[in-house]
């Protein structure tokens, strides 16, 4: 195995096993020292995710793990991205679309950030657009950015109805047919879905996975 | 029968007016794993009180007197076996302003009038100030971390170091009341004391009132686990998580620390409203959030050295358990038979009565999706399911909803939860 075989797969070990201090030390040095490809160095890093995201299925990893393997890579991506040039290669095609926000009147965030975290890390292009986001806001955005999928979260017991307003706004708008639309947070389940008009719940980030996987393999 | 000879705690809420002992008794039985007369129903409403009364969230944090009527009229009206401190959960408004409160957003201050108040999840301790907190909380309150939450308090980072002075270090350092701004914040809290006392004061009426009436109130006093106070109060939830990994030793140190302080604190508080029951919402403990491992390293040894000092000290600890705590059940379940209420969001009833129904009472839980956008026979039937499945079964269980009443729950959901407890459980 080549040196710089022998340092990618130590970088994947590291970030997957949560060693942040030697991870970021590595990345560092093949970036800044070694002048590494940064396009390569971020597809490394995506496959660490993908470790970390199955070990989260798995039931191995939980909430800390996400958000640390968040940090690490937004670490390298601060030092990476610069350099990138355009004869470094062509840019990751993206599985889909995802618009992702929290409902007006709501303004939890810890769980849409971990499902945009992990839609990411899985391929998708998201655009995440806060909490509390008035139902016209997301018009605005689903006519901008022209998602596939329209991700609606929510902790609160108010964001039921928030839900069903955005959805019903959406099928006014006539923008229904051409997206799925998942719900998740704190209280939803499948009585919340059915109320709110949605075409499926996540319980967790490797639901709203699968769930845009499944969408996106369809279409 | 007196509490110590039903084997309850001593220190048993003051006597109330008519049915109060019937009503409290049914609480004390289920805490003693004793079948009571029926199942006991809790009230437990904040924000639904605007609901049922047809006024604004806004209107309830900030006219105190109405608040009290309404919350007075909905108790009598479902007749429960005891409420939460609905006033002081509630009515709060002006308090709040008082003080100058920068964790949460009310109506008026960040949310709509007709929206309740969110609690702002940030960064309220910085990762390297572990030291000073650990070292020295008193001071790192009064410096650091009370400026920074309450406007109120803003000033008191002039305040001495009070550990160190001695003899004439000592009577110089009271030159520090002195300076313009520390005086000013001085002015500043005791003008906010006032309305305060005023805030609780409404709450303390409200509590005789109820008690004259019969209906004792659930608990009085709060407290929290160590784990969520640090995670949510102080780092924020993406610091206290990455702190697993990168604090780790500060996190447990912090922990214990936290802890003695929190049990003083819960065991002052619970003495003094003569009130046994302490109720500690837990947001950090389910399935989901951490590893088992994690849970029984960082989590679970400090919450249940809180919970056996509150035990010894004659409380009975009330945790809710948040979301779904399945895979917890058998590590909680590590604690004295008898003394506790365990209050599941949701956590499956019949599996926790499975695992615990031995050890602790139980309360909760009808789903808030059920509530909020179910029909008055569906909730009858899963009152029915709880009742039949639980109670009959000899679980020691209290209804009520899986966190309260949600605050969208149509009035004849409630009315449907009370009849059901009543057709299907005494």
């Amino acid at each position: 195995m080549s040196e710089r075989a022998e340092q990618e797969k130590q970088l994947i070990e590291w970030l997957s096993d949560m060693r942040e201090d030697e991870a970021i030390a590595l990345a560092n040095r093949m970036l800044l020292e070694e002048k590494a490809n940064p396009l390569r160095v971020l597809e490394v890093c995506r496959m660490a995710m993908d470790i970390v995201g199955q070990r989260f299925s798995q039931g191995e990893y939980f909430l800390p793990e996400l958000v640390l393997a968040g940090e690490m890579l937004e670490k390298i991506g601060a030092v990476a991205k610069p350099l990138i040039r355009h004869s470094d290669g062509p840019a990751q095609r993206k599985l889909a679309r995802v618009l992702i926000g929290t409902v007006h009147g709501d303004l939890h965030d810890i769980g849409k950030n971990i499902v945009t975290f992990m839609l990411d890390i899985n391929g998708f292009e998201v655009k995440d657009i806060g909490v509390d986001v008035p139902v016209q806001t997301f018009l605005e955005e689903i006519s901008g950015f022209q998602p596939d999928v329209v991700g609606l979260s929510g902790f609160l017991t108010l964001a039921f109805d928030s839900m069903k307003e955005t959805i019903g706004a959406i099928e006014a708008a006539g923008a229904r047919e051409r997206l799925k639309i998942m719900i998740g947070g704190g209280q939803i389940d499948e009585t919340v879905r059915a109320y709110a008009g949605a075409d499926a719940f996540g319980r967790n980030a490797v639901d709203a996975v699968s769930l845009c996987k499944n969408w996106a393999a369809a279409a | 029968m007196s509490a110590q000879e039903t084997g309850t705690p001593a220190s048993t809420a003051p006597a109330g007016g008519p049915g109060y002992a019937r009503r409290w008794q049914r609480i004390m039985d289920c805490v003693a794993l004793r079948q009571p007369d029926r199942m006991p129903v809790i009230m437990y409403a904040t924000f639904w009180l605007a609901k049922y009364a047809g006024i604004t969230c806004r209107q309830l944090m900030y006219e105190y007197e109405l608040t009290r009527e309404i919350a007075e009229r909905a108790i009598v009206e479902f007749d429960p076996e005891a409420y939460n401190p609905m006033v002081l959960q509630s009515a709060s408004g002006r308090a709040l302003e008082a003080v100058g409160f920068k964790q949460l957003q009310w109506p008026g201050h960040g949310v709509r009038d007709d929206q309740p108040f969110q609690y702002l999840d940030r960064e309220y301790m910085k990762a390297e100030e572990y030291d000073e907190f650990i070292f020295d909380p008193t001071g790192y309150y009064l410096h650091t971390y009370l400026p920074r939450v309450a406007g109120v308090f803003e000033g008191f980072e002039e305040l001495p170091h009070f550990p160190g002075l001695h003899y004439f270090r000592l009577v110089g350092g009271v030159r520090s009341f002195a300076k313009p701004r520390l005086r000013q914040a001085l002015e500043n809290v005791m003008r906010a004391a006032e309305e305060v006392e005023r805030y609780i004061g409404h709450h303390a009426a409200f509590t005789e009132r109820m008690n004259s009436l019969g209906y004792p109130c659930t608990n009085l006093a709060t407290s929290v686990s160590p784990y969520d106070f640090l995670a949510d109060y102080f780092r924020g939830a993406r610091g206290m998580m990455t702190d697993l990994y990168r604090r780790r030793d500060k996190v447990l140190e912090a922990l214990d620390k936290a802890a003695v302080f929190l049990l003083r604190q819960a065991v002052a508080g619970a003495k003094a409203s003569r009130n046994p029951i302490v109720f500690i919402p837990i947001h950090w403990a389910p399935d989901a959030f951490m590893s088992d491992a994690q849970f029984r390293t960082f989590w679970w040894p400090s919450f249940r050295r809180l919970m056996i000092g509150l035990i010894d000290a004659d409380l009975i600890p009330m945790p809710l358990w948040e979301a779904d705590c399945t895979k917890r059940l058998e590590i909680i379940r590590d604690v004295p038979p008898g003394k506790c209420i365990y209050w599941f969001e949701r956590t499956d009833m019949v599996r926790a009565f499975e695992v615990l129904g031995d050890v602790v009472a139980l309360r909760g839980n009808l789903s808030p999706s059920l509530m909020t956008t179910g029909k008055p026979a569906q909730v009858d039937s899963a009152v029915r399911h709880l009742a039949e499945n639980v109670f009959a079964k000899g679980g020691r269980l209290m209804l009520d909803c899986a966190f309260g009443i949600p605050d969208e729950t149509p009035v004849e959901n409630v009315r449907a939860m009370f009849d059901a407890a009543r057709k299907y459980a005494g």
